[in-house]
């Protein structure tokens, strides 16, 4: 009798799984590399041959191994691993202004709501976090190397939800993670301090009940943990082998690529690589011909990397600014070849956790100022991630947070249209 | 078996009281400040619900918790010196009156109604860089000259012109929507402590009537903008006040007025209420009434007699801010020690002590860059040309909620998107301590510190006048013996400098409990 009722209870369960169309989340991971400042798209993914010199400028483009995609000839590497990733064309939401772009791109939702929402980093680090079973001793949410500044990361979430930021730089040697990883002070006296510390902060004896000093001695013990144990390890870079370091490029952005991947071998769930300089109002293309060989090795490096190692097909990479940049080339001083903000069409690479490689999503007309096919708006784009990562993002936010709020808006969803089904692995 | 457990907790705490040697560094049996109103109030409070309060707090507590209450930053060296032998039976009354009249009073407490009054010029607020600071200006002049508290907030709710050129039309626009019910609910949340939200639907409806008539306008001038009342109209506005009374305002007459006049009556039941208990909840931690901005006909006062003596004294004085923060300050219940007498919650819900808070993040930073004589470089990115802040200004100073650093996100600045006290984050976690105990810049800060080379200087390395000067700076008070003997064994360990010595002792200073903590 009791079997029968185990094997109706299973019957019904999987039945409603069934119903509801769930699937097993395919990512477990997100890697966002922010090209703060907005990147050229014409400059990068999104490049127009055919189009004027005034467009086009000096560069050219490459074909890539799939036949019919072409990129930046600067772009050296990812033309060899298109297959791995696939570039949206037809990103778009109008706004020309760098903190409510990066707002928006970031949230998914409009700044001209009256909430201030949460970071997708958040969001994620929120339901896949400590709150819903992550235990590792490494924080869920972690920004390379320095926060975004334009807007607070966990929103209305609060302070708890902030992303652990790591400060220092990974291309220098140790890598100084505040808070981590101390310069300058050898084993033997920091034995020392510690025991020092211990013997004059007896302050806490005075009013031994006190529940917030009790709290205080908790996140001590726990610091201390952290600073003795495994975490200053997964920064510690010289353990990795030379050849992978060359491999990543010699360089703040490759070396946080490099972070990056270990962060995501230990569990960590969610990582921004806050790579900015993209902001090219004046001399633009000589300032492209120093940061696009970088972002080219570290990307490369990165995809490949995770690809070896078999984690690729667990963790979403994604790589945008906040908009992409004008088209047409500002010659004239003070810019001297420089591009303005462009929020009206730009483009973003996904790559992994999912998402197909070797497609293009979108396009844009022959000069890159207009959408002219299957346009992709940031709550399509963040909703795609969320999907691949299990996150029901049509549901409300928890109650706790004392917001009737909703994780994105209304996805309007059909052929062309809202989440990129098209390239979604099912 | 509760009984018993408390009696073992008792005696186990009595111990460990024996036990402290230091103890007389931080309270005194005998009072010397005269009991006041509040303390007849709240410890006839006490004494009915059989709490003890705790004793008066030590002379070398009361100095560092004053400064630290009025000007945001610990004493000199040499203020404790000369304030510990002061013989003047009032030197705490005099000590009080003096700190109230500093530069940095208004300095510091501007810091906590640009966190209310939300002064960023970004998202979501965006009131864009010259208007912040205009507004954070006449903030920090209006807490100067002391304005009256009616007339402040008058000012903010009826002014009219340019966001640059009339500083306080800022209210208006540092609301994230435009609309009337954003307006109104921001009203409410600011001058009344109640969250519009919880109001009865037309309840809001009649409050947004009263700001349904403001328009805002561009100049030619980039990002200034015009806030002004329409006076096109031509139909009355009919509506009601909070408290129920109707009122019908004719078209050309600025309903805003109305508003503000209607709320800034003494016998507004909202208006002195919301201020006291705020101002009492920024000294103690927390207010009468909790939270102080949900105040609702069931939210009720902790001990209401207190409300509303404080009350009282704010209309009679006539909306005089400084001196409800002179009669708390002067009372016992203020000058406590935090070492309660009585350790049930009870005790800590009545203010039977002082209760301990970690310093905000600016103002720990303003300690912590002054010791080293090296202050934070702030750069605002909005709009080109960059803004840059000078160095050795004060954090509590930095008007702009956009404007932020590494330091001042970990310690839980808020970000000033709501408004809501609740935003600042004072509670110390893992990763602060983290920052304390092992940060390459905290170390750089110590390592090249002018005040310890000054110290030195001095001193001339010696070792027990080093170890004075040190705590003094920092902690306030004279170090004990017990504890001069701990950092004298310290000097002698091998492989370890002179400086070397000093920079762990400071570091060891820094990362302690009293260092960190108002107390």
């Amino acid at each position: 009798m009791r079997i029968l009722w185990i094997f109706l209870i299973i019957f019904f369960w999987s039945n409603i799984y069934i119903i509801k169309g769930e699937v097993r989340p395919k990512a477990k991971a997100v890697i966002q590399i922010w090209l703060g400042g907005g990147p050229s798209h014409l400059d990068t993914f999104d490049p127009k041959p055919n189009a004027p010199y005034d467009y086009t400028g000096p560069f050219k483009s490459i074909p890539t191994n799939v036949p019919g995609i072409e990129i930046n000839e600067l772009l050296v590497n990812l033309s060899k691993i298109a297959d791995k990733y696939s570039i949206i064309r037809s990103m778009t939401h109008g706004i020309n202004a760098h903190e409510t772009a990066s707002y928006l791109m970031q949230t998914g939702h409009s700044p001209e709501e009256r909430l201030v929402y949460p970071s997708i980093g958040a969001v994620v680090s929120l339901f896949k976090g400590y709150d819903y079973g992550y235990k590792g001793i490494i924080p869920s949410y972690i920004v390379l190397t320095t926060p975004q500044g334009r807007f607070s990361e966990s929103g209305f979430l609060g302070f708890k939800y902030k992303p652990f930021v790591t400060g220092g730089d990974p291309n220098k040697t140790p890598f100084a993670v505040e808070g981590i990883v101390l310069e300058g002070i050898d084993e033997n006296r920091k034995k020392y301090r510690r025991n020092l510390l211990y013997s004059l902060d007896t302050f806490g004896e005075i009013i031994p009940f006190s529940k917030e000093f009790e709290w205080f001695d908790k996140c001590r013990e726990k610091a201390y943990e952290i600073i003795e144990g495994e975490v200053s390890k997964v920064f510690d870079l010289s353990t990795e082998p030379e050849e992978i370091r060359d491999m990543y490029g010699r360089n703040k952005f490759g070396q946080s690529c490099l972070v990056a991947r270990r962060l995501i071998e230990k569990g960590v769930v969610y990582v921004t690589i806050n790579y900015s300089g993209w902001d090219t109002h004046s001399n633009h293309f000589q300032q492209m011909r120093q940061k696009l060989p970088e972002l080219d090795k570290g990307l490369y490096a990165l995809i490949t990397d995770l690809s070896n190692r078999g984690i690729l097909d667990s963790t979403i990479i994604w790589v945008s600014g906040e908009f992409g940049r004008t088209p047409k080339i500002q010659w004239e001083p003070p810019w001297n070849g420089g591009r303005g903000h462009y929020g009206k069409c730009f483009s973003v690479l996904v790559s992994g956790g999912g998402f197909k490689g070797g497609f293009v999503v979108g396009a844009s007309d022959e000069k890159g100022e207009e959408v002219i096919d299957r346009p992709v708006y940031p709550k399509d784009l963040l909703g795609s991630i969320y999907y691949l990562l299990g996150i029901d993002y049509t549901k409300k936010f928890p109650e706790k947070f004392g917001v009737d709020a909703k994780i994105l808006p209304e996805i309007e969803n059909g052929p062309k249209k809202g989440i990129l089904k098209e390239i979604i692995n099912e | 078996m509760e009984k018993v457990k408390k009696f073992v907790f008792i005696i186990f705490f009595q111990i460990i009281i024996v036990n402290a040697q230091n103890l007389s560094l931080y309270e005194k049996e005998n009072w010397s400040t005269p009991e006041t109103e509040i303390d007849k109030i709240v410890f006839s409070t006490l004494k009915k619900l059989n709490i003890k309060p705790a004793y008066s707090s030590s002379d070398e507590v009361f100095i560092r918790r004053i400064y630290l209450d009025t000007i945001g930053m610990p004493p000199e060296l040499e203020e404790v010196i000369n304030f510990l032998n002061d013989k003047n039976p009032d030197k705490r009354k005099l000590l009080i009156d003096k700190l109230l009249e500093r530069k940095e009073f208004a300095e510091y407490w501007s810091m906590k109604w640009a966190d209310i009054l939300r002064i960023k010029s970004e998202f979501p607020i965006n009131l864009w860089p010259n208007a912040v600071q205009a507004y954070h200006k006449w903030i920090i002049d209006s807490l100067r000259k002391n304005k009256p508290y009616d007339k402040f907030v008058r000012e903010l709710l009826t002014s009219s012109g340019s966001n640059f050129r009339v500083p306080p039309v800022n209210f208006y626009r540092a609301v994230s929507g435009r609309d009337s019910y954003s307006i109104a609910s921001y009203v409410c949340l600011t001058f009344m402590g109640v969250r519009f939200e919880k109001l009865p639907e037309d309840v809001k409806e009649n409050i947004s009537k009263f700001f349904s008539r403001i328009s805002y306008k561009k100049t030619n001038e980039w990002k200034e903008e015009i806030v002004y009342f329409v006076p096109e109209y031509k139909e009355p506005i009919e509506t009601f006040f909070p408290d129920g009374e109707k009122v019908k305002i004719p078209p050309d007459k600025d309903p805003r007025f109305v508003f503000a006049d209607w709320l800034i009556r003494p016998e507004n039941p909202y208006f002195s209420r919301n201020i006291v208990n705020r101002i009492w909840a920024w000294i103690f931690g927390k207010g009468i009434i909790n939270e102080v901005d949900d105040i609702r006909p069931d939210n009720l006062p902790i001990i209401p007699e207190l409300l509303d003596y404080l009350e009282k004294q704010l209309i009679k004085s006539n909306y005089d801010l400084k001196n409800i923060y002179r009669i708390i300050f002067n009372s016992r219940t203020y000058q406590m020690s935090f070492i309660p007498k009585d350790t049930s919650p009870d005790a800590e819900k009545y203010f039977a002590f002082y209760p301990v808070r970690r310093l905000e993040a600016e103002v720990l930073l303003d300690i912590i860059c002054k010791f080293s004589g090296n202050g934070i470089e702030y750069i605002s990115q909005i709009p080109e040309p960059y803004t840059f802040i000078p160095p050795l200004r004060r954090n509590v100073l930095l008007g702009d909620g956009s404007i932020t650093g590494d330091f001042l996100e970990l310690f839980g600045r808020p970000p000033r998107d709501t408004g809501y006290e609740s935003e600042r984050n004072n509670r110390i976690n893992e990763a602060q301590i983290r920052y304390l105990l092992n940060s390459s810049d905290l170390h750089k800060r110590i390592q090249s510190s002018l005040y310890i080379k000054e110290i030195l200087k001095e001193t001339r390395w010696d070792k027990k006048k080093t170890i004075e000067r040190i705590y003094l700076s920092l902690l306030s008070r004279y170090p004990a013996e017990n504890e001069i003997k701990i950092i004298e064994e310290y000097f002698k360990k091998e492989g370890i400098s002179f400086n070397q010595a000093v920079e762990d002792i400071v570091w060891a200073i820094i990362n302690s409990k009293e260092f960190l903590y108002r107390h």
